[in-house]
């Protein structure tokens, strides 16, 4: 579906459907292309700036491409007491990017959190939806490498 | 609306229904300490400093956003809302970091104002600044934003949206990350801003600040004058910023309340003021020897001008001298400037450049209402309930108008239909757009008036009333049917019918045009018809209704009003009425030439002729705004003695044999008279440069050594013989002009002025239709040139760019000219945007910049005629409209091609 057609499919637009539109938008790219928003912008009477204030504001949108898993690592003082800094620069090593990037192959998307409430696990981070407790550099390493792989085969 | 009383701290106030309570208050001078609050805003009441008690009332109440009501009892001041406000003051001040020591808004910022009427804690403040990061505004010569003295108020971004309807800015971000910004962080240059300042203008910190004011003068140091912006005809009140140890305009603001403009401006009025101390101002006379120029004294320049004018006048006779007076100089200036050449040199030739603006408006409309003036006032555009644009491109040409117009629809619900051949931006907002083939204007409006006459919507009892010849219009415009009209208009019938209905059923109806409709050959007739279209639904001498011509120049309407006009003397009193002549003969102690004089285009053509010899400008420069350039170039060049007064080495004075160095407006006393005919104070802020001189001293200089000495102390002076002579400025004089000006006419002193005009009864008595056929441009287009040119202005420049393009803010968004270009007709020409194009027409060939648009309709091209490379007048037409003589700037037939 085009922008267009999306647009067409909402009959009249105003301001207020603004956040379906963009969660629409969204669920079809993954994250929210400024080209595309400003099509949004072209075809109805929202501003670009308007738009773009509303994307900034909630955490559920993006405006960069986002990885194929997003991997969370907490920072909270739990997990920061155990050791949850060393697991932060082991991720960011391993993944060769920094917090709130995404690899260039687009399969992952890391950042950090001040709390993923699972302290008892502390460090903890978190791929996806799925928790890892208790982590290390060498358990790091280990996750990684399977979610790489799993990535080869299903392409 | 209701009248309530209301107990403010035991005083009993008076106030309106609608009004809040700090509406309330600060219309009485008492004092609710406010950040997030402009009269020009709706209230949000974020800041929740304006804390008040209202009796009744659990919790205090923000003033700001608090509606009044009968009978209210209101404290502003006790203890408990002082320490309420302390603690939000503390609050906010943890939103700012940095010092006043080193701001540059220090003495006018609100926040520093408060902390210091709260005796805040040293705690909170001068936290060292955050290191700055890049924003929207990195890189703009306009504005700088230092989001650590910012409060977050969004008082910015809500005047870009309400006011300005730009909506360039938002927050970005959230909790303690959040920011202005435009979208996506965009340069503010790349967003739909346009410059208006207004974001700075609201912003109760140092947050946003002009860039080019930093660092030259703290607020408090500076001196502001209130004076009238130089530019275009609104005649918005600037306050000039001076710093008085560097004898320099530091900034530009305007006072929120202040008349017509309400503290907006428009870029021109807010960052087009380098000009004034621009190391490219004349300073001292020169004289051309040998064809160069050398510097000379004040006295051996008048010396000679005097004596080539007498000798001129003997050799040749008092006509074979004349002048161009100026539509940038004062009310004084134009008044002196013409009793030179009527009462000194003994001619009528004298004109200005009104005659290529809006002659055919002075021609139609005293035609038909007897006044050819704006008949009705810019706020009541406001209160319209339709708004009839045609030929207008009100947002770039006269944008503080534009904000009246876009306000009167997004906010009170007008209907704005727009008819121009260009989507101009006000299309953004209309609720029809017409694009009329230039040129075609006559047959759109008698189409109209087709159908408003034929479906029965016309206002019978005003025609009989009002009106007279109805009846001759009456066979014109039946034969002018929709259907017809589609074919030589390229607009549809339908939309024809559509706009004639919503025109004609609005209980008032205003028109708003400009130079679309007044600079064709047919200009008078453009004019004639939409008086004909106001006439017959009624929509003259009511208020929010009329006809109203939008004059270019910030004093075009004066120069008028004074008699800088070839056949009328001050107040548009003819030189061919013996009784007239008497009165001026006695007043000004002369006799005086009973024949009319010559137009700027015909005094070009009668250089060619031998018939002028001698010709004295003043502040002007046909050499790039005259049609058919090469033409007229030629003419400057041939004619045996030219003067020019200026305040640069223009295209123009180049040609000169004498040059006088002018002071400009922001180095003189006077009144320039805006578009709705308001004669407003021009107050002197800065030291002229070097030598230079006022306009009329000088001219008064060149009378006494001619032997005819004029005497005036000051402008004032000069004001009241204005008054004694002219029955429109009869009751003008300098002590009645503050702060709002007055509106001609204003026959005595006692005289409130005129809001509208025709109320009851038409200048002339009766409002006369005249009937208008449609007459072809003068040029059509054929195989070598199959594209229509037309040429008009665009938002950043003014006229021929002589002031603003000192401009470093508007070098930087509009740094060169172009020609707009359907993309239709670029691709089979295999023209790309950004292209090096060439315009070629009959008359000449320019080289210029294509930008591909579709602004444009197919088979149209559009040039900006600001530019002196590149100038769009060398290829325009001078054919002349018969009446007005106004030449043809909006149609002529070109062809592009590509460049190397
Ligand atoms: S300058 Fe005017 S248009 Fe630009 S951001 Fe500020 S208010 Fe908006
Ligand atoms: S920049 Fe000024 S006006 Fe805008 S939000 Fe900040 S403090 Fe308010
Ligand atoms: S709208 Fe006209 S008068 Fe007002 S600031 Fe702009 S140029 Fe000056
Ligand atoms: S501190 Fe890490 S999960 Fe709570
Ligand atoms: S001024 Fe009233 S809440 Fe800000």
């Amino acid at each position: 579906m085009t922008v267009l057609e999306l647009l067409g499919s909402m009959g009249k637009v105003t301001p207020g459907d603004l956040i379906p539109i963009l969660q629409e938008v969204q669920n079809q790219y993954g994250y929210l292309p400024q080209g595309v928003l400003l099509e949004i912008s072209e075809h109805t009477i929202i501003p670009a700036s308007r738009i773009y204030g509303v994307a900034t504001f909630y955490e559920q949108f993006h405006l960069e491409p986002r990885g194929k898993h997003i991997i969370k690592c907490c920072r909270g003082t739990a997990c920061h007491v155990r050791g949850g800094s060393t697991l932060i620069k082991d991720i960011k090593n391993e993944l060769g990017i920094d917090e709130g990037e995404t690899t260039e192959d687009l399969q992952f998307t890391f950042e950090t959190v001040a709390c993923l409430g699972t302290c008892a696990l502390a460090p903890v981070m978190m791929v996806d939806d799925k928790y890892y407790g208790k982590m290390d550099a060498k358990k790091v390493k280990t996750l990684i490498a399977e979610l790489r792989s799993a990535v080869k085969e299903t392409a | 609306m209701q009248q309530f009383n209301i107990t403010m701290n035991d005083r009993l106030l008076a106030g309106r229904s609608g009004q809040t309570i700090l509406d309330v208050a600060l219309a009485n001078g008492i004092e609710i300490p406010n950040l997030c609050h402009d009269s020009r805003l709706k209230p949000t009441g974020s800041c929740r400093l304006c804390l008040v008690d209202v009796q009744g009332q659990r919790a205090p109440v923000t003033a700001c956003s608090f509606q009044v009501q009968d009978g209210m009892v209101v404290e502003t001041d006790t203890p408990d809302l002082r320490s309420l406000r302390k603690t939000v003051l503390r609050l906010l001040f943890y939103e700012h970091r940095g010092s006043c020591t080193t701001c540059d808004d220090n003495g006018e910022c609100r926040l520093q104002q408060y902390a210091y009427d709260y005796q805040l804690n040293t705690d909170v403040l001068d936290r060292p600044p955050l290191p700055s990061v890049p924003n929207y505004t990195s890189g703009n010569e306009a504005i700088d934003y230092d989001p650590n003295k910012c409060i977050r108020c969004g008082r910015c971004i809500r005047i870009c949206e309400e006011v300005q309807m730009d909506s360039a800015l938002t927050f970005r971000e959230r909790a303690n990350q959040v920011e202005v910004s435009t979208a996506f962080g965009m340069p503010l240059n790349e967003s739909t801003c346009e410059l208006c300042g207004q974001c700075i203008s609201t912003c109760p910190t140092g947050s946003l600040y002009e860039r080019a004011a930093k660092e030259r003068g703290q607020c408090k140091d500076l001196v502001r004058t209130t004076t009238t912006c130089p530019y275009c005809g609104v005649g918005c009140q600037i306050d000039l910023n001076v710093n008085h140890r560097t004898n320099q305009i530091v900034r530009v603001t305007s006072r929120v309340g202040c008349v017509p403009n309400d503290g907006n401006l428009c870029v021109k009025g807010r960052f087009g003021m380098d000009f004034v101390s621009s190391s490219k101002r004349l300073t001292t006379p020169l004289v051309k020897q040998n064809g160069t120029f050398e510097p000379a004294t004040w006295n051996q320049a008048i010396e000679l001008i005097a004596q080539k004018i007498s000798e001129t006048k003997s050799k040749y006779g008092a006509d074979a001298i004349a002048g161009l007076s100026s539509a940038k100089c004062t009310n004084e200036d134009n008044y002196i400037f013409q009793k030179l050449f009527r009462a000194v040199i003994g001619t009528n030739n004298v004109d200005h450049c009104a005659r290529l603006c809006h002659a055919s408006t002075v021609a139609g409309l005293a035609r038909a209402f007897g006044s050819g003036a704006m008949t009705n006032t810019i706020d009541e555009l406001r209160e319209a309930e339709c708004i009839f644009v045609i030929g207008s491109n009100t947002t770039e040409a006269h944008p503080v108008i534009g904000l009246a117009i876009k306000d009167a629809v997004v906010n009170r619900g007008a209907k704005l239909i727009v008819a121009d051949p260009r989507s101009i931006d006000l299309v953004r907002f209309a609720h029809l757009h017409m694009t009329q083939q230039p040129g075609t204007d006559v047959a759109l409006i008698n189409a109209m008036m087709h159908v408003i006459f034929s479906e029965n919507l016309h206002d019978k009892d005003f025609i009989t009333e009002r009106t007279e010849c109805f009846e001759d219009i009456r066979a014109v415009i039946q034969s002018y049917t929709p259907q017809q009209a589609e074919s030589v208009t390229t607009v549809s019938a339908d939309q024809i019918a559509e706009a004639a209905r919503i025109f004609a059923e609005a209980k008032t109806a205003s028109i708003v045009y400009s130079m679309g409709i007044t600079q064709h050959t047919t200009g008078t007739d453009n004019v004639l018809s939409l008086a004909n279209l106001a006439m017959l639904t009624g929509n003259v001498g009511k208020e929010s209704t009329g006809v109203n011509p939008l004059r270019g120049q910030n004093n075009v309407q004066g120069a008028c009003d004074l008699g800088a006009l070839p056949n009328v003397y001050p107040g548009y009193q003819s030189v061919e009425d013996e009784a007239v002549r008497e009165k001026f003969e006695k007043a000004w102690a002369s006799t005086l030439s009973p024949d009319k004089g010559l137009t700027i285009i015909e005094m070009l053509h009668a250089i060619e002729t031998d018939d002028i010899r001698a010709l004295y400008i003043m502040g002007e420069n046909p050499a790039l705004s005259d049609p058919n350039l090469t033409r007229s170039r030629k003419a400057l060049e041939k004619v045996d003695f030219l003067v020019v007064q200026d305040i640069f080495m223009t295209e123009t004075a180049e040609y000169a044999d004498v040059v006088l160095p002018s002071t400009c407006f922001a180095e003189k006393e006077g009144t320039f008279t805006n578009t709705e005919r308001r004669v407003q104070l021009v107050r002197k802020a800065v030291d002229a440069p070097g030598q230079a001189q006022g306009d009329w001293q000088a001219i008064c200089q060149v009378a006494a050594k001619m032997g005819s000495p004029m005497q005036y102390e000051n402008a004032a002076q000069i004001m009241d013989e204005i008054a004694s002579v002219s029955p429109i400025y009869g009751g003008m004089a300098f002590d009645r002009l503050d702060p709002v000006g007055l509106q001609w006419p204003c026959p005595d002193r006692d005289h409130p002025g005129t809001k509208y005009l025709h109320r009851g009864k038409f200048s002339r008595g009766k409002g006369k239709f005249h009937p208008v056929q449609f007459i072809p441009a003068d040029e059509q287009t054929n195989d070598e040139y199959p594209l229509i040119l037309t040429t008009g202005r665009q938002l950043y420049q003014f006229h021929t760019g002589t002031m603003t393009r000192k401009s470093a803010v508007i070098d930087q968004v509009s740094p060169t000219g172009y020609v707009e270009i359907h993309p239709g007709n670029a691709k089979r020409l295999s023209i790309s945007d950004g292209d090096s194009v060439e315009v070629a027409t009959r008359r000449g060939r320019v080289t210029t910049m294509a930008k591909v648009s579709d602004i444009i309709e197919e088979g149209w091209i559009f040039m900006p005629f600001h530019f002196a490379e590149g100038p769009a007048n060398m290829l325009t037409t001078d054919a002349l409209d018969p009446i007005a003589k106004i030449p043809e700037f909006k149609v002529c037939a070109a062809k592009i091609t590509p460049g190397q």
